[in-house]
């Protein structure tokens, strides 16, 4: 990150353009709403405006663009913490305790 | 007594102490939002029906706008600092301090309006998960609140002292500033518009 306030001074107008730009970006979820798109395409677009306005926050407002090892490595343990996390909800789902294991029993053959 | 590594980087870290302290605070943070929005998913898949349109759209826009412009505000407070301008990191400080206030009372108003109607936590599994993730992350507005707050005040007396320790311990209010703010880019088109 700059501690140069030379460039620091250079690095102000790109944090008011980067929070103009999130503002459009707020903008066009707002009114991709007002259009209806059925539900996997609506969070489609709502994600992916999403994680881009919070790419931006953490590359330019966190200055993580530029950042030191031993933060980079901090996060990409937590982004594999994360992702665990959020998979946890499709173990559930596939989760067959309390189920039968054969839940449709096999046709009886006739004369058996 | 000094404390170590405020001001200057470890040699074995290249950081200061306090920057890696507060980015492992925010890794902890990501894994306490994450399993709320986990448990969102959880409660969202497993729902015969999901609500729409039971929150106001233009409120939540509202306060999207209010924290991203308190992000550009907060950075601007600590460029200031780096550019050695006292005068505007002030003004840009407390602009950070009012926009925070801003979001809480329209939340507040937003709160009552539902609470008004009998639409509490236990009304529904949305408004359950509502309330659960809305109001953890407005106790996190309200704590930045009271560091700004620490730091518009009595706080900020380190800056005649020992300035480059009170630019960092605004650079470090700033990161945790950027987290809610991130946060809540996430919950609005989670909860207000799909």
């Amino acid at each position: 990150m700059h501690s140069d306030p030379a460039a620091v001074r250079k690095t102000v107008r790109g944090y008011v353009m980067v929070g103009a730009a999130l503002l459009v970006f707020t903008a066009i979820t707002v009114a991709a709403n007002q259009l209806h798109f059925a539900l996997p395409i609506a969070v489609a677009i709502a994600l992916i405006i999403a994680a881009t306005k919070g790419s931006m926050v953490a590359a330019v407002f966190m200055h993580l663009s530029h950042e030191k090892r031993w933060i980079y490595g901090a996060l990409l343990l937590t982004v594999v913490f994360f992702l665990v996390l959020l998979s946890i909800p499709m173990f559930t789902t596939m989760d067959n305790i309390g189920t039968p294991i054969h839940a449709t029993a096999p046709a009886e053959h006739p004369g058996h | 007594m000094n404390i170590p590594y405020t001001v200057e980087e470890r040699p074995d870290t290249g950081l200061a102490n306090g920057k890696l302290g507060i980015w492992l605070f925010l890794a902890s943070e990501v894994m306490l939002f994450g399993a709320l929005f986990s448990t969102y998913i959880i409660l969202r898949t497993g729902a015969v029906e999901w609500p729409h349109g039971e929150l106001n759209v233009w409120l939540g826009a509202a306060n999207t706008v209010i924290l991203i412009s308190s992000s550009v505000t907060m950075v601007l407070a600590w460029a200031s600092l780096k550019m050695n301008d006292w005068g505007k990191h002030r003004l840009y400080l407390i602009a950070t301090w009012v926009l925070a206030g801003i979001f809480l009372v329209n939340k507040y108003f937003e709160y009552a309006d539902h609470l008004g109607k009998g639409e509490g936590p236990w009304h529904s599994t949305f408004l359950a998960i509502y309330f659960t993730l809305t109001g953890l992350h407005g106790l996190h507005i309200l704590g930045g609140m009271v560091v700004m707050g620490y730091f518009i005040g009595p706080g900020s007396k380190m800056w005649k002292t020992n300035p480059e320790q009170f630019t960092n311990r605004i650079e470090y209010t700033g990161l945790y500033w950027h987290f809610v703010d991130l946060v809540w880019i996430f919950l609005f088109p989670v909860l207000y518009l799909l």
